[in-house]
């Protein structure tokens, strides 16, 4: 292989989606052009914070795996955090939650999702990406951001680059790094918003009943089948929507909103999920089970604190 | 958690605009650095704080103080564009049933639908989306019961009393009326949409040939719903 040109990391073969995602793309939601960013950002923080990196920094966010493969041209150290998707090093597992150092010409691949959708691979001082409209988030519908600014998601034949130079290797103290989600996984809840238009035996049924995420979920938002709710608003004037959203369509089926929703929707809403909880569902599979938890607002930015707390 | 919706209006009316966007200026500058997004829309604001910055109650009393003597805005400080459209059922799929609901002949539907100023009341849905109104009672026009899964960049479209512009080919359920060859994207993609919330869009029938010497797409928009 010839030295000449190497950049970093070469894409062998694309996978089914994997994209370049940072913190997101914040204070343009005005102009209809959404947020965007790592769908689990709490497994983006801690991929950046095993490199030493700014926890919202740009890394790469694989959903699936399903055969990605990556070929090292420089020698370095990468992190690796979120969903198992038996990854591997030149068939050397890596366990997600860790770093790992790559030599030149070691392959890494990705194949099938074992716990959990999307993992995160961190670069030392981040992926190389043009910003656009402050940030590299990869958002295909509105083709912004990425490896080129356009939108596209990972190709193969992409040449990926990083900005700086792994730091001192760090460990994720025990017991920090949340598992991924468990049957039955608990989704706090801040009660807002239309809630009080939703009929009592629909908030009982809400809050009560084991919820099944639906294959119709994507970054955009995450459908939940279920009992149907009903409330006495059937729609309503448009207004913006927030990360989270619990909206409830004429259906009954409620959406969640996540990171690349659109701005404004006419739904009526229970409430949001917290910040934590929406990252959690963003690692759900389609059938997977899950919980709806009310919380206080108080409640859900303590815990939101907490975290931040740890970088 | 880190959002307060503030709620000025009930009904959309082109009068809220210039409160609308007198609170928009006045929380932006309320909140400053603290502020990490703001999201207008036709009745509401959207306020999205930096929870790590700001408690909730101080976030509150922020928006207090700042719309407390709060004066409208000079709306006619808007601008106004004239955007060209070529109507044509090969591009305008649903010309005949906008005009048939209102019992007129397609030309009389055009001719009226350019017979007035729209106003800029909300972006979004996609980057640079305006949602203008209101077109005239008798045009109003239910959205299709199943949206298409694509609709051409630059459709111009009637969905109840609102008519829009697609910035970008994406899935919608709007009646579809022509197309337009102004580019509505790339405003947005700098940072700098055509369209803003108060402003004034008139539209101008313009011929096949028209269209096509403006760069317009002439591809028909095929896909029925």
């Amino acid at each position: 292989m010839s030295r000449e040109g190497a950049k970093g990391l070469r894409v062998i073969q694309a996978g089914p989606l994997a994209m370049i995602e940072d913190g997101g793309r914040m204070g343009v939601r005005h102009l209809g052009v959404t947020q965007s960013g790592a769908a689990d950002w709490v497994s983006l923080y801690w991929a950046n914070w095993l490199l030493g990196n700014a926890p919202d920094t740009a890394a790469l966010e694989i959903v699936v795996g399903g055969g990605l493969t990556l070929e090292i041209e420089r020698a370095t150290r990468l992190a690796w955090v979120g969903a198992d998707l038996d990854a591997r090093l030149d068939d050397a597992p890596i366990t997600p939650g860790s770093s790992f150092a790559v030599r030149e010409g070691q392959r890494l691949v990705f194949s099938q999702p074992r716990d959990g959708l999307r993992g995160y691979l961190a670069f030392p001082g981040g992926l190389a990406a043009p910003e656009v409209l402050g940030s590299r988030s990869t958002t295909p519908r509105e083709q912004l951001g990425g490896l080129h600014g356009d939108g596209q998601p990972l190709k193969t034949g992409d040449r990926l680059a990083w900005r700086g130079e792994p730091g001192e290797e760090r460990r994720i103290p025990a017991g920090l790094l949340p598992p991924m989600p468990r049957p039955g996984c608990r989704l706090a809840l801040i009660p807002g918003a239309q809630i009080a238009e939703f009929t009592g035996a629909s908030l009982y049924a809400a809050f009560n009943s084991v919820w099944q995420v639906d294959d119709r979920a994507d970054r955009m938002g995450v459908r939940l089948r279920g009992p149907r709710l009903e409330s006495r608003v059937g729609s309503m004037i448009s207004e913006g929507i927030p990360l989270g959203a619990v909206q409830v369509p004429p259906d009954g089926q409620p959406i969640v909103l996540l990171n690349d929703r659109q701005t404004i929707g006419g739904y009526p809403r229970l409430g949001a999920l917290s910040p934590l909880a929406a990252a959690r569902l963003a690692q759900c599979l389609p059938g997977q089970e899950v919980r709806l938890v009310a919380v206080a607002r108080e409640r859900a930015l303590a815990d939101y604190r907490g975290f931040l707390r740890n970088f | 958690m880190d959002v307060l919706m503030v709620r000025l209006f009930d009904t959309i009316e082109e009068s809220n605009m210039a409160w609308i966007i007198a609170a928009d200026r006045a929380l932006r500058g309320a909140f400053d650095k603290t502020l990490i997004d703001l999201v207008p829309s036709y009745t509401t604001l959207m306020v999205h704080y930096d929870c790590r910055l700001l408690s909730h109650g101080e976030a509150h009393g922020r928006i207090r103080e700042a719309l407390e003597y709060l004066q409208p805005a000079d709306t006619q400080a808007g601008q106004r564009h004239e955007i060209p459209v070529w109507y044509h059922e090969s591009v305008g799929p649903e010309l005949q049933r906008v005009a048939d609901r209102a019992g007129i002949s397609i030309d009389a539907l055009v001719q009226r639908h350019c017979d007035r100023d729209y106003c800029v009341f909300a972006l979004g849905f996609a980057p640079g989306y305006g949602f203008m109104g209101l077109v005239e009672e008798a045009l109003a026009t239910p959205r299709l019961e199943t949206p298409r899964r694509k609709v051409a960049a630059g459709s111009v479209g009637i969905a109840g009393r609102q008519t829009a512009i697609y910035p970008l080919p994406s899935p919608g359920g709007w009646n579809i009326l022509g197309r337009t060859a102004v580019p509505l994207f790339e405003h947005a993609r700098r940072g700098d949409p055509l369209l803003k919330p108060g402003d004034r869009v008139r539209f101008q029938a313009v011929s096949r040939d028209e269209f096509e010497a403006q760069g317009g797409d002439t591809t028909p928009l095929e896909e029925r719903p």
